[in-house]
């Protein structure tokens, strides 16, 4: 049986190839940013935070009638706003943390739901927002993407030691006289700017997966971080391809394949891991 | 924003000459409407080994806490080398092992260089000399042959020797530990002391925090009875007296035993 047609046919349509890459580019920078996120504890905000873009992005909607190029810088800029501002509120504020970025969260969404109610076709549009559409993904989103996930890995690298020892030890980093609340602000701004890059591949509701999903399977399978983030890239960019391949041939939405796919390998790794894995401990028990 | 930035790049500021590593004239800090501690004054010289006892809540932790630059005092000075700590990157805290992530994925060596991370610089990645002093640091605390194995994998006293030739690798100066000794064995508890005596010989000023009163009265050139405010500081004969015991612990002394040194509570019950 020959398999390179069924891996070379969906790529005769361009939007196919350039959803491809798309889905590729998200997966790389996702895991590598999500890497942190895990680690430090911070997914909660990192779904918070894609959810309060929604406002954003339907105002630049409205305000654009439309054009996708807008809706992006919208999305971007309400994104590095309420990273700071959820940021904010969760340092200084007079209730628990996780309440505090919940209420900020609801409401935006809330708000961003209201404002895309007023338009016309607005369940289209609503679950392009939500879930993605990465078959619609224009060069000139390629671009933005790349660039922008270019300059997030570029920062990521930079700082690539003083974000390890912030992670790992924030009384360290606070005797080794390092700016902590400056570094946790560019952080912050790191995963804003990922979420974006990310919106049209998954969508608000599901850019969480391509954050933690990833990066927890490659923690399964090393104890070291940068063997850890390159593993979660390579997780990432195949689940993203994978999925979709999967969902032009079994006809479903590309974001919920894509991430349904991270989920599989996620749930393999956990049965297979060497050493930690589920058939591994099995194996031992019975030996010892 | 600037000041961030120019500070990532200074080498932390310089040591007045002639200045004692550490003075403490009058320190009171008052924590979450509690007073923590009060009027507490004291140095150290170059050098010294100094115990910190006194029972749970004494303000140990808060203590060095504010000499590492941590916590901000509430009123009095602290000086190190002639200066406020916040700008020395010369002081290390060692933490108590269970405030660390021991899950974290990090090697033994990648902990090490954690504290060269201002003597590298910002934007940079170790270098070869960077490297070979880890390698010299991991030595000294014995732990080579460890240095690629993940932090969660080590014994207890393996992990507070990764944090001490972490210290070394800052070059730190003055080393505060937070109850090092807690929930280490005897033998443990032998090679730490092996190790800082050898820190003694380079200079170092170590502060260390601790429960047990058998090894801070034998292992340290002076020991300080807190309890919110300094009750004794000297060599253990003078400073660990039983009047000055039960002022610091008042009922719940853990130990008797006048003039011979102290033991651990319970002592040994006649059969």
């Amino acid at each position: 049986m020959n398999l390179v047609p069924l891996f070379s046919e969906p790529l005769h349509y361009a939007f196919m190839v350039r959803g491809m890459m798309a889905a590729a580019m998200v997966g790389v920078v996702c895991a590598v940013v999500g890497s942190y996120v895990m680690l430090r504890g911070m997914a909660f905000f990192g779904d918070a935070l894609a959810h309060a873009i929604l406002p954003g992005v339907a105002l630049g909607y409205l305000v654009s009638g439309g054009a996708r190029g807008d809706v992006f810088w919208w999305a971007l800029g309400t994104a590095m706003v309420a990273s700071v501002v959820i940021g904010a509120v969760s340092q200084g504020s007079q209730v628990r943390e996780d309440t505090a970025i919940s209420i900020v969260f609801a409401a935006m969404f809330a708000l961003g739901i209201g404002m895309i109610s007023t338009m016309r076709g607005y369940a289209v549009d609503l679950a392009h927002f939500l879930f993605g559409n990465v078959l619609g993904v224009t060069t000139s989103d390629l671009w933005h993407m790349a660039l922008l996930g270019g300059l997030v890995l570029l920062v990521t690298l930079a700082l690539y030691k003083e974000f390890l020892v912030l992670s790992f030890d924030p009384v360290l980093a606070a005797t080794l006289r390092l700016p902590v609340t400056l570094l946790n602000y560019v952080l912050l701004i790191l995963i804003a700017i990922t979420i974006v890059v990310s919106l049209q591949t998954v969508g608000i509701a599901l850019t969480l997966a391509m954050l933690i999903t990833p990066a927890a399977t490659a923690s399964l399978l090393t104890r070291r971080l940068p063997v850890m983030m390159f593993l979660g890239a390579a997780v990432g960019a195949f689940s993203g391809v994978t999925g979709l391949y999967l969902s032009y041939y079994l006809n479903v939405a590309s974001g919920p394949s894509i991430v349904l796919v991270c989920t599989v390998g996620f749930v393999a790794a956990l049965l297979v891991a060497p050493r930690r894995g589920w058939v591994w401990k099995r194996l031992r028990l019975r030996k010892g | 924003m600037n000041q961030y930035f120019s500070s990532l790049f200074a080498p932390g500021v310089s040591h007045r000459e002639g200045a004692s590593v550490l003075e403490v004239s009058n320190l009171t800090v008052i924590y979450g409407g509690k007073t923590a501690l009060e009027g507490v004054s004291f140095h150290l010289a170059q050098g010294e080994r100094m115990a910190v006892v006194g029972p749970n809540g004494a303000g140990k932790s808060t203590l060095l806490k504010v000499i590492a630059g941590l916590l901000p005092p509430s009123s009095g000075e602290v000086k190190v080398y002639g200066h406020a700590p916040g700008g020395h990157i010369c002081i290390a805290y060692v933490p108590q092992r269970s405030q660390v992530d021991w899950s974290f994925p990090v090697s033994v060596s990648d902990v090490v260089m954690m504290g060269r991370t201002r003597k590298i610089g910002l934007f940079r990645w170790p270098r070869r000399k960077d490297r070979e002093h880890v390698r010299q640091c991991l030595d000294l605390v014995g732990m080579s042959d460890l240095a690629g194995q993940q932090i969660g994998e080590l014994s207890g006293g393996q992990q507070q020797r990764v944090f001490i030739a972490q210290a070394l690798a800052q070059e730190a100066h003055l080393i505060l530990m937070d109850e090092p000794l807690t929930g280490l064995d005897v033998p443990a508890q032998e090679d730490l002391f092996r190790i800082l005596d050898e820190l003694r010989q380079h200079r170092v000023t170590m502060m260390i925090s601790t429960h047990d009163l058998n090894q801070a009265s034998g292992r340290f050139d002076r020991v300080m009875l807190l309890n919110r405010r300094l009750l004794s500081l000297g060599a253990a004969r003078e400073a660990l007296t039983l009047e000055n015991l039960a002022t610091a612990y008042g009922s719940h002394l853990p130990f008797l035993v006048p003039g011979n040194g102290i033991v651990p509570h319970p002592p040994p019950r006649p059969l």
